[in-house]
């Protein structure tokens, strides 16, 4: 994989009058995690919002690869994203949710593969309705393995987890970075990573 | 590592949506039923003057396909919205706007279509001559997608709010007016033996620009509803 790194410069970001943060600068290159840390109601989704480009910073600019992310359809070839909700389909099977997610992005590994990592293998033609909150979350994480993009960008990834699924979830993460990947989360949790590879922003 | 085509994406995001109606079949009878039933309801409240009913049908058949568009377009996009899977849909490499076509179309095919069908036999209930039967089926073929394509904008605009159903309806049917205005000129034309021609070509403008431009501010007021 080859060397990847977002960049943010004086990132600032204003909301109903209230500064949540402002003058925020970090690199973050192949091989780091970027952990977000802050209280309730810090701007932690809101920073994330702003790295996912659903939002424009009321102040600085993001750079990918050192080029400014301002038409961002370059920079979404490159980033997967969990958000609060999973963006799963209830009325569709894990297989075809995988499917869709991989027509829309690139078709790497195998979906059976990708079940079969998360400890969901068997569950192919199961709807995700019937399943538990856990359970959808490892199938989002699936989703993240089968389209295989650089920078995976995950709020709140550990929410409605075991402690055997945040340890296979924080595994994949260790692993994605390992291989030259990116991440940047948020999360109420103490994380588990390999402090070598965690860099930290407390909002 | 192979990326998808934007073809790829087209054609999955309509697989989609056509595999989740097909779960909610009950969801995709209601408009059609609305349809049926406002229609019966005319030739009942006329009573029996055949001469008025024949007149005023292809106008009774319109205004029925407008309103039941107008009650499912509201689905559009609120599911993705609500479920997350707008913010994918969005992050793709691929253009929104071509995304937001194929949301459309599949809307097209599961609210236009049903009623395309069933509109000759509405027809002949309201004692419509066949060949202007014909006419009012070209003018739905023409009109009813720039229904759709007209009202994703509206949708995607109201879609941050909770209870936009009332805003969505006077937002929209004032852009639905001109179509609506062509299309029963058109029939009218056919009923009393003019040319159709221009009408025609006039409604098949207006649906080709509202597929090029459409689509765009669609994408746009989507990405807004996510900031």
């Amino acid at each position: 994989m080859l060397t990847k790194k977002l960049e943010a410069r004086n990132l600032s970001c204003i909301r109903d009058e209230r500064v949540l943060f402002s003058e925020l600068n970090f690199v973050l290159t192949s091989g780091q995690v970027l952990l977000i840390e802050g209280a309730n109601g810090a701007g932690k989704t809101s920073l994330l919002r702003i790295l996912t480009g659903f939002r424009k910073p009321d102040d600085g600019d993001l750079f990918w690869d050192d080029l400014l992310i301002d038409d961002t359809q370059d920079f979404y070839q490159d980033t997967a994203y969990i958000g609060h909700n999973n963006g799963l389909k209830d009325t569709l099977t894990a297989e075809e949710n995988l499917r869709y997610a991989q027509a829309l992005a690139s078709i790497t590994a195998t979906i059976d593969d990708a079940l079969e990592q998360v400890g969901l293998n068997g569950y192919q033609d199961s709807l995700v309705r019937f399943m538990s909150a856990g359970q959808r979350r490892r199938l989002a994480l699936a989703r993240l393995l089968c389209t295989h993009k650089p920078l995976w960008i995950l709020d709140e990834p550990f929410t409605s987890l075991d402690r055997a699924s945040i340890k296979l979830f924080e595994q994949f993460i260790t692993a994605h970075v390992m291989q030259g990947g990116l991440v940047i989360m948020t999360s109420h949790h103490d994380t588990q990573l390999p402090p070598s590879l965690v860099q930290k922003i407390h909002l | 590592m192979k990326h998808s085509s934007l073809f790829q994406a087209f054609g999955a995001v309509i697989k989609r949506d056509l595999s989740l109606a097909y779960r909610h079949r009950a969801e995709l009878i209601n408009p059609l039923a609305f349809f049926v039933m406002v229609i019966t309801l005319f030739p009942l409240a006329l009573g029996a003057e055949i001469a008025l009913l024949k007149r005023i049908a292809p106008a009774i058949i319109w205004v029925a396909a407008l309103l039941a568009s107008l009650m499912s377009i509201e689905n559009l996009f609120r599911s993705d919205y609500d479920d997350g899977s707008l913010e994918l849909m969005v992050m793709t490499p691929h253009s929104l706007s071509v995304l937001v076509l194929a949301k459309v179309t599949a809307h097209w095919l599961l609210s236009s279509v049903p009623l395309l069908c069933i509109a000759p036999l509405m027809g002949l209930m309201l004692h419509m001559d066949s060949d202007v039967i014909g006419v009012l089926l070209l003018t739905l073929l023409l009109g009813m997608p720039v229904l759709s394509l007209i009202g994703g904008i509206a949708v995607a605009l109201t879609l941050g709010l909770r209870k936009g159903g009332a805003l969505l309806a006077i937002l929209v049917l004032p852009l639905y007016v001109p179509i609506l205005i062509f299309a029963s000129s058109a029939v009218d034309a056919a009923m009393s033996g003019f040319p159709i021609s221009g009408h025609l070509s006039m409604m098949s403008a207006i649906l080709f620009l509202a597929i090029t431009l459409t689509p765009l501010p669609t994408a746009a007021a989507l990405k807004m509803s996510l900031s």
